[in-house]
């Protein structure tokens, strides 16, 4: 019963949604069980932050490798909580001066919005930053040339990486017109419009079918490892 | 206001040069008495040399200016159609644009089209009051100049409705153009511009379940070796012997997710062998219901192999919805807990480089599958194997080695089947078209362009 339910509902909802795209009138219903899901997460965002909560107050009890950033994650997670939940430095609007608490949670110049803007900001952008870094050394594995494939690996990324700079186009600018095309960014284009392209669209067919093929699975039963324990 | 400019041009002129002042009155007057004013005026000046040259040019400004004041010519050709594959709520409305409506002329002499609605018949109820207010026509769009189209949405099926369209100026609207006919909405039983994609979905579709049925019969089925999903045994092992633990990532998207789905059958079968082997498993979760959802799945596969007493709900945990939060804290446990093994299957975006990166770093072997294009590259530059596009999504069945689940797989193939066809019979009409110059493979080509590849078909 533990599982027949749950693959009752979802092959309802999974088959609403695929006949919802062909007939005009089931359209709603489509919509309908997407909102029932938002509703779901939401509810379930609670039982995310509890478990965030216990976990790293069990952490910092048990004094576990790496407790400080438990406690800073649990400090960050309180005070942004409760800067946000009550508003903290919101200003009341001119449409209702008397209730401190009409304008949005995130209006300019509250605390909430100053996290978000001194703190949260910055660190997302350190992070995502972080990446060139970690590019530069995985290219630097990725294009040894160890085979003739990972030869021709690294033959095509510095052709692109070099069309995809100034040197590209500045080097057409010395060659004779009818051999433009083995300007760096001529070259680039080709590589990108012709082998990237195809390629890319090979996988994309792929990944469509198998995105079908595991519907299919999930909607008929076939499938039930997601669904956990319990007894059929 | 053009009337009031070209009073105050005169002004102008008449102060410039000199012109005695009259009885002539500006200020505030219309076209009729404007031209009156200037008659009056060219019999003030008519003995000055320069008076005719002021005649001559307020004669011309008033010409100009008069034909300004005119309304613009009507739209003609309105039609109004039941708006097609819909459940019966539109009416859409053309028309031919007004000839005197020029993007390109300064001043343009139309600005808008005003697009107005009344209700002709209601089967349903004829005395409901809402009805009865819309007896009469109504404001219910303007439409910018240069349009021909607009969709009336909102309708009701019981009721059919006329539609008149009258451009608007600065001289004014032009005379009203109503339709012949009342038209009401109609619902459409199936979605035709569609077709093609449901012939596509219930040709795969019934590949993938006849073959399912098929492996259920007991037919052998050939399933190619697919290395990065034979690595997941010798990952987990790798990582018993150790002492170390697994990490596996379920991407950072929502349960809703196919790409999270495929991810969570995938931990089902690295749960089973590291509940075999008497590995740790680590499960970090960027969303609450994926951790929800992990647990029951990783508990079934302890069960399963007898080692409920092995399971630790606490290992599976949820981090945080934010991507850059979530990596942080990951790269943050893989650098100090230094995992033997890491499976990321999922969808990742620009975090799958720093996960990955982190864990080359500390010496994991690693096995990645997604089926976003864009992050494929990095996880091939550096995990040890990558599971591409549909590899990934047939690591689950290739996994559990179940005949009817690989059933499905074979399915797929059939759906690579159609698409090589289509393939080979698209760029076969392409060349001969551009070769022989036929009009049949040109029809062709388009035919597949429009219908089976655009909006109706693969393309929805």
């Amino acid at each position: 019963m533990k599982r027949t339910v749950p693959i009752v509902i979802a092959a309802a909802t999974g088959f609403v949604l695929i006949v919802s795209s062909f007939i005009p009138l089931t359209e709603e219903w489509g919509s309908a069980a997407m909102q029932w899901f938002n509703i779901l997460a939401a509810i379930a965002f609670v039982l995310g932050g509890s478990n965030l909560l216990r976990m790293n107050l069990q952490k910092i009890s048990d004094r576990r490798l790496g407790w400080g950033y438990a406690a800073v994650t649990l400090v960050a997670f309180l005070v942004t909580l409760f800067v946000g939940l009550f508003k903290v430095g919101v200003q009341p609007t001119e449409s209702f001066p008397t209730y401190a608490w009409a304008a949005p949670y995130n209006q300019e110049g509250s605390f909430l919005w100053w996290l978000f803007e001194y703190m949260y900001k910055p660190l997302q952008a350190t992070m995502f930053s972080l990446l060139a870094f970690f590019i530069a050394s995985a290219a630097f594995r990725a294009f040894r040339a160890k085979n003739p494939e990972a030869i021709a690996l690294l033959a095509t990324a510095f052709i692109v990486l070099m069309g995809r700079t100034y040197v590209g186009g500045l080097m057409r600018e010395f060659l004779p017109e009818r051999l433009e095309w083995l300007s760096f960014d001529a070259m680039t284009n080709y590589i990108m419009s012709v082998f990237n392209l195809a390629g890319m669209r090979a996988i994309t067919i792929g990944i469509a079918l198998g995105v079908a093929s595991t519907s299919l699975k999930v909607l008929l039963g076939v499938d039930r490892s997601y669904l956990g324990a319990g007894d059929d | 206001m053009q009337t009031r400019v070209l009073s105050e041009q005169v002004s102008v002129l008449r102060r410039e040069w000199g012109v005695g002042s009259g009885e002539w009155a500006v200020a505030g007057c219309r076209s009729a008495p404007l031209v009156s004013s200037t008659s009056h005026l060219i019999f003030q000046i008519s003995n000055s040399w320069r008076g005719v040259t002021i005649f001559a040019l307020v004669f011309v400004l008033t010409l100009g200016q008069a034909a300004a004041q005119e309304p613009p010519r009507p739209v003609s050709d309105l039609r109004a159609v039941d708006h097609p594959n819909d459940v019966g709520e539109s009416v859409d409305l053309s028309w031919t644009i007004s000839p005197d409506d020029d993007p390109e002329a300064d001043p343009q002499l139309v600005s808008e089209y005003r697009v107005e609605r009344m209700t002709a018949s209601d089967s349903d109820a004829v005395d409901d009051p809402e009805f009865l207010h819309e007896k009469e026509f109504v404001d219910i769009a303007k439409v910018g100049a240069d349009e021909a189209t607009f969709t009336d949405k909102g309708l009701k099926r019981t009721r059919t409705y006329l539609y008149r369209v009258i451009a608007v100026g600065p001289g004014g609207e032009s005379p009203v153009v109503e339709t012949e006919t009342a038209v009401g909405p109609a619902m459409d039983w199936f979605r035709t511009d569609r077709g093609w994609l449901a012939v596509i979905v219930l040709l795969i579709c019934g590949a993938v379940t006849a073959f399912i049925v098929a492996a259920k019969s007991g037919r052998e089925l050939y399933i190619r070796k697919i290395p990065g999903l034979e690595a997941v045994d010798e990952a987990v092992g790798r990582a018993t012997e150790m002492g170390r633990s697994c990490v596996f990532i379920s991407g950072i998207q929502d349960i809703n997710d196919i790409q999270t789905v495929a991810g969570i059958t995938v931990l089902s079968r690295v749960a089973s062998l590291t509940a075999e082997y008497g590995a740790r498993l680590e499960v970090p979760t960027a969303r609450s219901l994926v951790m929800t959802t992990a647990r029951e799945t990783v508990e079934a596969s302890y069960l399963a192999e007898g080692r409920p007493d092995a399971y630790r709900q606490d290992d599976i945990y949820y981090l945080t919805d934010e991507q850059f939060g979530y990596a942080a804290a990951v790269t943050g446990m893989i650098t100090r807990e230094k995992p033997a093994a890491c499976f990321y299957m999922g969808t990742f975006y620009a975090e799958s480089l720093l996960l990955a990166e982190t864990a080359n770093a500390v010496g994991a072997i690693q096995v990645a599958g997604t089926a976003e294009p864009a992050q494929l590259p990095f996880f091939v530059a550096a995990c040890d194997y990558t599971l591409i596009g549909e590899e990934f999504f047939a690591a689950s069945a290739y996994l559990s080695g179940e005949p009817v689940q690989l059933g499905s797989l074979r399915g797929q193939d059939v759906g690579k089947l159609l698409v090589a066809a289509l393939l080979v019979i698209g760029c076969g009409a392409a060349t001969w078209a551009t070769v022989s110059g036929s009009p049949q493979a040109s029809a062709i080509v388009t035919f597949l362009q429009d219908n089976v590849l655009g909006s109706g078909g693969f393309l929805p």
